[in-house]
């Protein structure tokens, strides 16, 4: 009880911290076209690779400076925040709910359920995911939507796999006797009764999975398969950044800085959830 | 029991590849997006067109197609590539030792570091060099190989540049290698030069590979030792005056490594599967930088191909641990 306690108190910061950052990315997403400073795609070669403001040579008004097309990058990044956020969301609640749902099952019911699912998931494990997600994309066409539901399709065993061994344990406890016993039904077990002890594991998935989902993303727009070429995305400056790296080394700088912040605030957030929903820990 | 264990999971290895073929299969198939138009020139007829796409054995259907694919491959033939017009067995196992190369030294490297680091922070446990590790780890292990690699390029190909950021040798160098697997191969015969090139440009890739999975060896590792490093056999080996060290070493690895040591082959396929979008990154020449050429290409035959061989590679690895596992673990071995 005391560990828990003390492990909970040192989550504070890093709770605050990591949801700080997700929030202040979040709303400058939202409100992209009321906080960017300039037009995202705005294209000027007499402002290209401008340095970022503490340089000689900055422009005031472009504080990241400009890519080799003369774009703002700061505008790039919060216009770009905007596909992160909803392939973070979408994918990877769609992930967990069709792999959570299969675990719940594959754990719970066992026997043939379990056989058949934790074949399929054999059989998804056995690909590489990048390469997996590079070929769904070139098959599904390039698009929001196909980003996310090439994400949501390698991805849902993330959650099959934990919640189905959750279930398995939990279906052997005592209090899954008594409500059989008391006469409820097999599913309304499973929804009632398993089902709320394994939701800390799912929320902690869940936040892993929103930051697993934003770099497959920039994977994809790194090789070019993501979105339209059109709009900003992180992976996208990611990769005109490498392209540039010599001439001008914060369009790869700055991107990744807010990936590697953006990804280690929904693990750090996932982890600090789980200890607070934990009914042991709490 | 062994062997018994060892058959069981054989036929559920054959069945695992025999679903990935399938899905790789029919997943390539409905694309949309023609192969043979992209091959030919925009003045061919529709009768080219036709001819080749019988060639190619496009004109039958799915399930024809699978199976007389499916007989090729069990015959050792894989078909041919339709971009680059060449064997794709041949086209892989060119190009798959790069990519094992970098994957086993990456391997190397993360179970040195995750073991110094594991022992390191048993050995000070409770001090600040254990939570300096702890944090370490943690961060290694959110922060995927891509993100690595990006931050790697940063730091030691553009800031302080002394590895190669792209490819997987000087394209200068005369190479006199037989095999394909160059860096083992300039180890054997003792041509450092060129090993010290090849290690320039391979080390970046294999760091970005082997830190996450450094990270989680650390801390399973560590978790391990300290529950065996309470246990009576290790408290008379302190008693009798062994180091902290000493008694971790030589007592308490060797029975804490066994848990280690499963997760670290589920891991290994990660690794390998990280390698194909850090391949892509470094711009090195392995089998997955050709892979995503291939499906940019639309090259059916060669990414069903090298799909295929990777799933071989993570059962192959899966088995090898479990056998392993089998054999290290007493209860299991007598049971």
């Amino acid at each position: 009880m005391d560990e828990a306690r003390i492990a909970r108190r040192g989550l504070g910061p890093r709770l605050w911290l990591a949801g700080g950052w997700l929030l202040l990315a979040l709303l400058a997403a939202i409100f992209a076209p009321l906080v960017a400073p300039q037009d995202p795609l705005a294209q000027d070669l007499m402002l290209e690779r401008l340095p970022p403001f503490w340089m000689s040579g900055a422009e005031p008004g472009y504080w990241l400076g400009t890519d080799s097309l003369g774009r703002d990058l700061l505008s790039r990044l919060i216009f770009g925040g905007r596909i992160a956020f909803i392939v973070a969301f979408a994918a990877a609640i769609a992930a967990c709910l069709v792999g959570s749902t299969l675990g719940l099952i594959a754990g719970y019911f066992g026997g043939w359920a379990d056989r058949i699912i934790s074949r399929i998931v054999d059989v998804w494990m056995a690909f590489p995911p990048v390469l997996f997600a590079i070929l769904l994309v070139a098959v599904l066409g390039t698009g929001l939507s196909s980003v996310i539901l090439a994400i949501a399709i390698i991805d849902w065993t993330r959650f099959c796999r934990v919640i189905r061994a959750e279930a398995m344990g939990q279906s052997r406890m005592d209090y899954v006797e008594n409500a059989r016993i008391a006469g409820y039904g097999r599913i309304g077990i499973m929804l009632r009764e398993v089902l709320p002890n394994v939701v800390p594991s799912i929320v902690a998935l869940l936040s892993l999975e929103m930051g697993i989902a934003i770099i497959v993303e920039a994977i994809l727009s790194f090789v070019n398969l993501s979105i339209s070429t059109d709009d900003p995305t992180w992976g996208g400056i990611i990769a005109e950044g490498r392209l540039s790296i010599h001439q001008a080394w914060w369009v790869l700088v700055f991107p990744l800085i807010t990936l590697i912040l953006t990804v280690l605030s929904f693990s750090q957030f996932g982890e600090a959830l789980k200890t607070r929903f934990d009914p042991v820990l709490r | 029991m062994l062997l018994q264990r060892f058959l069981i999971r054989l036929l559920t290895m054959a069945i695992t590849l025999f679903g990935v073929a399938v899905v790789v299969f029919v997943v390539i198939r409905v694309a949309p997006g023609d192969p043979i138009a992209m091959m030919l020139p925009p003045g061919a007829t529709q009768e080219d067109i036709d001819r080749l796409r019988a060639l190619y054995g496009l004109d039958k259907t799915i399930v024809q197609q699978f199976f007389i694919w499916l007989a090729g491959v069990i015959r050792g033939d894989f078909g041919t590539s339709i971009s680059l017009r060449q064997d794709v067995l041949g086209l892989v196992f060119n190009r798959l030792p790069a990519t094992l190369e970098l994957a086993i030294v990456a391997l190397i490297m993360a179970v040195a570091l995750g073991g110094t680091t594991a022992v390191l922070g048993a050995r000070e446990h409770g001090t600040v060099v254990e939570a300096g590790i702890d944090i370490a780890s943690g961060a290694a292990l959110s922060i995927p190989d891509f993100l690595w690699g990006l931050v790697l390029i940063l730091l030691f190909g553009v800031l302080v540049p002394i590895f190669d950021i792209s490819g997987r040798v000087s394209p200068q160098l005369d190479l006199p290698f037989v095999t394909q697997f160059y860096f083992f191969e300039s180890l054997l015969r003792l041509r450092l030069d060129l090993t010290w090139d090849l290690l320039k440009h391979m080390l970046m890739p294999a760091v970005a590979l082997a830190l996450p999975l450094a990270a989680i060896i650390s801390q399973l590792l560590k978790q391990s030792l300290k529950e065996v490093l309470d246990l009576d056999y290790v408290v008379l080996a302190r008693v009798k005056g062994f180091s902290e060290t000493q008694v971790i070493l030589r007592e308490a690895l060797k029975n804490a490594a066994l848990p280690t040591l499963t997760l670290v082959g589920v891991q290994f396929t990660f690794l390998i599967g990280g390698t194909v979008i850090v391949e892509r990154l470094f711009s090195y020449e392995g089998l997955g930088n050709m892979a995503i050429d291939a499906v940019i290409n639309r090259d059916l035959p060669l990414i069903q191909g090298i799909v295929l061989v990777f799933a071989l590679l993570f059962v192959l690895i899966n088995l090898a641990v479990d056998m392993m596992y089998a054999l290290l673990n007493p209860r299991l071995r007598h049971g």
